[in-house]
């Protein structure tokens, strides 16, 4: 059954797309990830024009992040005035990144850089988690691993305009949430994800946030960043497709709570390895997709220069 | 199947009851419209006519124009990326031909160029102008690009004739035919020479929700963005309010 979308300006199967949203969403709830970084590629591969793509993709993202953001917030886990501080980082780099994709658009190079960030970023964060996940399986039995200290001090403890974090139990620089958050805005921006699978580990990381916190205030941010990367992208380049966005989230919701049951009875390490194969696997094609001569080197594009 | 019966017989009565003096072809099509709507999946037209003698009939349709850029990638450390580019003002978004037998027997090269008629035919000179070798390079890559994605045609679609006199020919269009103005444009060719030809409007058009939504995308982008966060936003509460148990 197929359906047409009118900002795509394509026909598509919408069992396929409601698969995909379901599975996504599945794979989203099992591993507590925005599977932004999954459906973008995905629909890449299936024809959607990538400005399409990341645009709608962040669509989505907003209303999958107000639900597990609700339920964080209904348990007060959420830091509001860390996740305020982020998001208005988070606005100054979305906006800066719908421009700054307007621009590679009209230069031809978006498709590029679009997937050199998903490799890159995939890679990482995929080795990272891989690595981790299988030396924590490792050491599974080996009892009382040698605690980390709470955190260390550095030179990011240095920087001026340093803010209180009350319910972070935090007392530091307010730049540092500030760059952070509007490092994740510019890749959603570009790459159509919420950025939480950087927004985590760097809270955690670089912040030195309590981990009870974290995936609370990043959901919290992620709904503002992607509602206006949405805002601006309809705005600036009418790439927003609510019918394919709509059709994704049917799927997806109904996967999501699937997924979220299923992931209840594994492992958290099994889990993550899985998970860091999945990325990898994403970034392997995309990176394949790179190096790999093209069948036609020439490519259409409507516009002039 | 009946309506185009009906209306090829129309055709004919009109051909072969009028004056000697009137012109050597008529045609006409099923629809003038096609409405792109929520389930559209590509459409059938069927052109139907009648000529005042034997001859060739060949059946161009072409899509709106639109400016078009080609890029061609080339391999920077290891990476495919797109370098080099051409833009085209005026292409023809979808380019078909039909005819009762291959153009090459109808008429001469020359007179096929004349009228633009067949993929090779096609007008396509860039904005800058660059070397001839480059130029034909892009125009080849544009017209397999554009024949790739089913909006040019391949080979020449069948013309068929019924009887002497009779002519129809369906056309198939694409779940990704470009909206706009299109011309469909009859020609009919004596031993190689154009005898007559005739041009009929078609119009593709997003219809229903479908259009409601680019529509409303394109004249208030700014409103469309809002609206589709407030659908975000009540689509996530309500799916956080009915699993929550």
């Amino acid at each position: 059954m197929q359906i047409y979308l009118p900002i795509a300006e394509m026909s598509a199967n919408i069992l396929l797309l409601l698969g995909m949203g379901g599975g996504v969403g599945f794979l989203s709830g099992l591993f507590g990830v925005g599977g932004g970084f999954l459906m973008t590629p995905l629909l890449i591969f299936i024809g959607v024009p990538p400005a399409v793509a990341v645009a709608t993709e962040a669509n989505q993202i907003v209303a999958s992040s107000v639900s597990g953001a609700l339920a964080h917030w209904r348990r007060g886990n959420v830091d509001l005035k860390m996740g305020v501080v982020l998001l208005i980082g988070g606005f100054v780099g979305s906006t800066g990144g719908v421009f700054l994709f307007r621009e590679l658009r009209t230069a031809g190079q978006i498709d590029l850089v679009i997937s050199l960030s998903y490799v890159l970023f995939l890679g990482i964060i995929g080795g990272l988690m891989l690595v981790e996940s299988v030396q924590a399986i490792r050491r599974r039995g080996d009892s009382a691993a040698p605690r980390r200290k709470l955190h260390q001090h550095n030179w990011l403890h240095g920087l001026p305009f340093k803010m209180r974090f009350r319910r972070s139990k935090l007392y530091i620089s307010a730049l540092l949430p500030l760059s952070i958050g509007a490092f994740v805005g510019l890749l959603a921006a570009i790459m159509g994800v919420g950025g939480g699978f950087i927004m985590v580990p760097a809270m955690i990381y670089l912040l030195g946030m309590p981990t009870s916190v974290v995936v609370g205030t990043s959901l919290f941010q992620i709904i503002f960043v992607t509602a206006n990367v949405t805002f601006m992208q309809s705005w600036q380049n009418q790439t927003v497709d609510v019918m394919l966005a709509l059709i994704l989230l049917a799927g997806g919701v109904i996967g999501a709570q699937l997924g979220s049951r299923a992931g209840a009875r594994l492992r958290g390490e099994e889990l993550r390895g899985m998970l860091a194969l999945m990325v990898l696997a994403v970034c392997g094609k995309l990176g394949f997709d790179l190096v790999a001569r093209p069948d036609d080197l020439f490519s259409l594009a409507e516009g002039g220069h | 199947m009946r309506r185009a019966l009906v209306l090829m017989l129309a055709a004919a009565a009109l051909v072969l009851t009028r004056p000697a003096s009137a012109q050597p072809l008529v045609a006409d099509l099923s629809d003038h419209l096609i409405a792109v709507t929520a389930g559209f999946s590509g459409t059938d037209v069927l052109l139907f006519g009648a000529t005042d003698g034997a001859g060739d009939v060949v059946v161009v349709v072409q899509g709106p124009e639109e400016r078009l850029t080609v890029r061609r990638k080339d391999r920077v450390v290891g990476i495919w990326l797109n370098q080099d580019s051409m833009s085209y003002e005026r292409v023809p978004s979808l380019y078909f031909v039909a005819s009762n037998r291959p153009l090459a027997e109808i008429a001469p090269k020359t007179g096929l160029a004349r009228h633009r008629i067949g993929v090779d035919h096609i007008l396509l000179r860039p904005v800058e102008r660059d070397t001839a070798a480059a130029e034909a390079a892009f125009a080849a890559a544009l017209i397999r690009n554009k024949q790739a994605q089913g909006l040019y045609s391949h080979a020449p679609g069948q013309v068929v004739f019924l009887g002497g006199q009779l002519f129809r020919a369906d056309v198939s269009f694409p779940a990704n035919v470009p909206t706009g103005s299109y011309s469909v444009t009859v020609y009919l060719f004596r031993e190689g020479r154009l005898v007559g030809a005739q041009s009929t409007p078609l119009v593709v058009s997003k219809i229903g929700i479908g259009a409601r939504i680019y529509d409303f995308a394109q004249q208030q982008s700014a409103l469309y963005g809002i609206a589709a966060i407030l659908m975000a936003l009540a689509a996530g509460w309500l799916a956080g309010a009915v699993f929550r148990r």
